[in-house]
């Protein structure tokens, strides 16, 4: 009952031709690596612990711009979440400390913890209105730092993703994020998912393992944008190549001031803020 | 020589059964966990470690401190050490066990735990603080048996035991050293980023471990004919002494560098657990209490009368032993997840089940000591005829 | 020697008990399950005999293919491109879960954690 010795070989080796082919076709088509965000920051490639050098080769660094000045005015909207908890069977559990969620919503004053606790001369709008908040997919993240297993593992393209079938479930990870994004399985996350409408197309988790918003990397393979985005029927969310200068989150970066959370950490978060 | 611990006193077995019942009741509550998911502990989506890994990080302190022993025995040539640095080699022995099943229960996935050595990544701490737990039980177990063995045929121990002790010294601050960087190194996480947390970590270690032995080795003269003498339980707590100063001195650093930069988020964590934040103040009669141990263990053994008196050493010891195990069993890891990233208090309850599965494996970790010990005593009592 | 009556009992017991499982089981082989497919005709990614001997082989390389190296392509040995996706290329075709994989999986006494995650439509019904 084993494989034999040559099949397997050229599975393995079939796909690193497709994967190696596949990168390399990225490159020459994008021609822009170093229209980088690293380059900008007059970083080098050495110091983004190795991830640097693979991403710029394949031109793209997906990130995500959140205009707060459209959010804001929709109360209580919450397409982007539902969409994005429906698309990835998150289960839904009540009790705070069972929580799992991959998008949500949270004061400005909880989300830019070390910009705002001390001003009280915030305008009014923006303290009250609610931030959405999730994976920053940061170009430096502590949490790929921190994984025994590399479960959590920083693709090409700059998405830090998940592989739940190789993760421990140690919360290593949940400790090393300092935005609060990862959720634990603490039961059965299919408990939290009775009675609701299920995508098939698309697994659960299972208990015991951390979970997070994977910036839609299965609909990205498939040529569709995020789930949450596309869900925005007030043009609140972008997403976009953030390598790639004429594409629509650089001219909204380039126009706007905006903000991404907790910058003096130095992980360079790729989900941005249009404040006002 | 393991066979020594087969035989014993009616005492002897009603100690072991004890611990039997609460190794029993552990694990069928670990049975639970398994079967429901960690969803039965306290821990939360905020405070995603508890119990279980304070355990881990205060018993790896305990492990550690055996090295207090053999660094004056093996680098100085303190001969009084000779007979009883076995006895801290054990204790490591025990502690370190006890470390490696904390881990084990806290995982959400333990049949995968091999993932570790299978995609080996070596820029996690996690992965090297792995290799130094295995290694360091391992040359423990080396010296620890071997000079027990060669005691007992009244020969000497063997140059290549003699090297492992050596290594054992620099390996017992590894221990402790990379089970700080697990901490010390998260942006973030500001109770845990400071770069004392090795010194501290190390500090304690070589007080609450030397303490608990001390504890221990009284026991032993009680239980037994074999009795370490007055001059080693002086010496022992002189070194509990020091390195309590230094404990407290080093955490007395991090308020200083919290309070008076004057920098709310360094602030809050110590804030938390020492003087209540927004009204959260649950850890506050801990943490205090646990001050007011440290400094009365560290008075009592600066008095040389007072610590010349078995009941006051002992006393000095256990406020050392709570004050430390409350330092780092209880408020180092709460006090890093409070606040949480959003700057929000959850507070955290161990639950029945979680607490007697942390008993169970203490009752594991005491059951390997008592055997060991046992082994130890009988070789002792030996060279006594 | 000591106590070599007590000895030799306790080793008969021992020898007993661990070779329980053979000697109960004797003589009683359960029949061989054969797989019942619902879509007939259909050709999977691979022969059948590939496909019996190492499926969870090819899944394993799969796994890491789609999600580690984002390659969602698999270029069989007919030269046909199929989407990688356990849910979505597999359970399509292999749609009764029951029948087809934990015939086997039973008879092997194997616990594949698959379906801890993948969905089988028909029994998620059960417990959504």
């Amino acid at each position: 009952m084993e494989l034999k010795r040559r099949d397997f070989l050229k599975i393995v080796g079939g796909s690193a031709l497709i994967g190696g082919s596949a990168i390399s076709a990225l490159v020459e088509e994008a021609g822009i690596a170093h229209a980088s965000p690293h380059e900008e920051h007059g970083h080098s490639a050495e110091e983004d612990h190795g991830h640097g050098h693979i991403e710029e080769a394949s031109g793209i660094r997906w990130a995500m711009v959140v205009d707060m000045r459209k959010c804001s005015e929709q109360e209580g909207c919450r397409d982007c979440i539902n969409a994005c908890h429906y698309v990835h069977n998150v289960p839904n559990f009540p009790d705070p400390k069972e929580e799992v969620k991959w998008i949500w919503k949270d004061e400005y004053h909880h989300v830019f913890t070390d910009i705002s606790t001390l001003d009280p001369y915030v305008p009014e709008h923006i303290k009250r209105h609610p931030f959405l908040v999730l994976c920053n997919h940061c170009d430096n993240p502590p949490c790929v730092r921190v994984c025994p297993t590399k479960a959590t593992f920083k693709r090409p393209d700059g998405i830090v993703a998940m592989d739940y079938h190789r993760c421990i479930g140690c919360r290593f990870c949940m400790a090393a994020c300092p935005y609060g994004s990862r959720s634990f399985n603490w039961r059965d996350p299919r408990l939290g998912l009775k009675g609701r409408e299920l995508n098939y197309e698309f697994p659960t988790r299972m208990r015991g393992v951390v979970e997070k918003c994977n910036f839609c990397v299965e609909r990205l393979a498939q040529g569709k944008i995020p789930a949450c985005v596309e869900a925005c029927k007030h043009g609140a969310l972008t997403f976009g190549n953030l390598a790639d200068p004429n594409s629509e989150v650089r001219a909204l970066l380039r126009e706007n001031y905006a903000l991404r959370r907790k910058p003096q950490l130095g992980t360079k978060p790729s989900v941005f803020y249009i404040i006002a | 020589m393991i066979e020594k611990a087969l035989q014993g006193s009616s005492r002897y077995w009603t100690w072991i059964g004890f611990l039997l019942v609460l190794i029993g009741a552990g694990f069928i509550s670990y049975l639970y966990q398994l079967k429901t998911g960690l969803g039965i502990t306290g821990m939360s989506r905020d405070v995603s470690w508890g119990v279980y890994i304070a355990q881990f990080t205060y018993l790896v302190g305990v492990a550690a401190g055996a090295v207090m022993l053999v660094i004056p025995e093996l680098l100085h040539g303190y001969h009084p050490y000779r007979r009883v640095v076995v006895f801290g080699e054990f204790l490591a022995i025990a502690a370190v066990t006890m470390c490696l099943l904390f881990i084990v229960v806290d995982i959400g996935q333990p049949a995968r735990l091999f993932n570790v050595l299978l995609h080996p990544t070596p820029n996690s701490i996690l992965f090297w603080d792995m290799i130094v737990l295995n290694g360091y039980l391992l040359i423990n177990i080396i010296v620890g048996y071997n000079t027990l063995l060669c005691d007992k045929k009244g020969i000497p121990v063997p140059k290549w035991v003699k090297f492992f002790a050596y290594v054992s010294i620099p390996w017992a601050f590894s221990i402790h050293t990379v089970t700080a960087f697990l901490y010390s190194g998260l942006p973030g996480r500001h109770a845990w980023l400071t770069a004392i947390m090795a010194p501290r970590f190390l500090a304690s270690a070589f007080a609450s471990g030397p303490a608990l032995l001390i504890l221990l080795l009284l026991i032993v003269r009680k239980v037994s004919k074999y009795d370490p003498g007055e001059k080693v339980l002086q010496s022992i707590a002189k070194t509990i002494c020091y390195a309590m100063i230094a404990n407290l001195f080093f955490v007395g650093l991090e308020f200083f560098t919290a309070f008076y930069s004057n920098i709310p988020s360094h602030m809050h964590g110590l804030e938390y657990l020492f003087f209540g934040l927004h009204g959260h103040d649950q850890l506050v009669p801990w943490m205090q209490t646990a001050g007011v141990l440290g400094f009365l263990g560290v008075f009592i053994l600066l008095i040389p009368p007072l610590r010349r008196r078995i009941g006051f050493l002992a006393l000095a010891c256990a406020a050392i032993i709570a004050s430390t195990w409350t330092d780092k069993g209880v408020g180092l890891v709460i006090g890093g997840f409070v606040p949480n990233p959003f700057e929000k208090i959850t507070e955290y309850h161990p639950t029945f089940p979680e607490i007697t599965i942390a008993i169970g494996i203490w009752a594991v970790g005491f059951l390997i000591l008592t055997v060991l010990y046992k082994v130890a005593i009988s070789v002792r009592e030996q060279e006594l005829n | 020697m000591y106590d070599s009556g007590k000895v030799i009992i306790g080793l008969v017991i021992f020898v007993a008990i661990a070779t329980f499982p053979f000697w109960f089981g004797m003589g009683k082989a359960a029949p061989m399950p054969e797989p019942v497919i619902m879509t007939k005709g259909q050709k999977c990614v691979e022969s059948k005999d590939y496909m019996r001997a190492s499926h969870m082989y090819l899944l394993n390389v799969w796994r890491d293919q789609a999600l580690r190296d984002g390659n969602r392509v698999y270029e069989n040995k007919r030269g046909e491109k199929v989407t990688i996706s356990l849910q979505n290329t597999c359970m399509k075709c292999h749609s009764n879960k029951e029948k087809f994989c934990d015939r086997c999986h039973d008879y092997a006494e194997v616990k594949p954690y698959c379906w801890d995650c993948h969905f089988v439509p028909k029994e998620s019904k059960q417990w959504n």
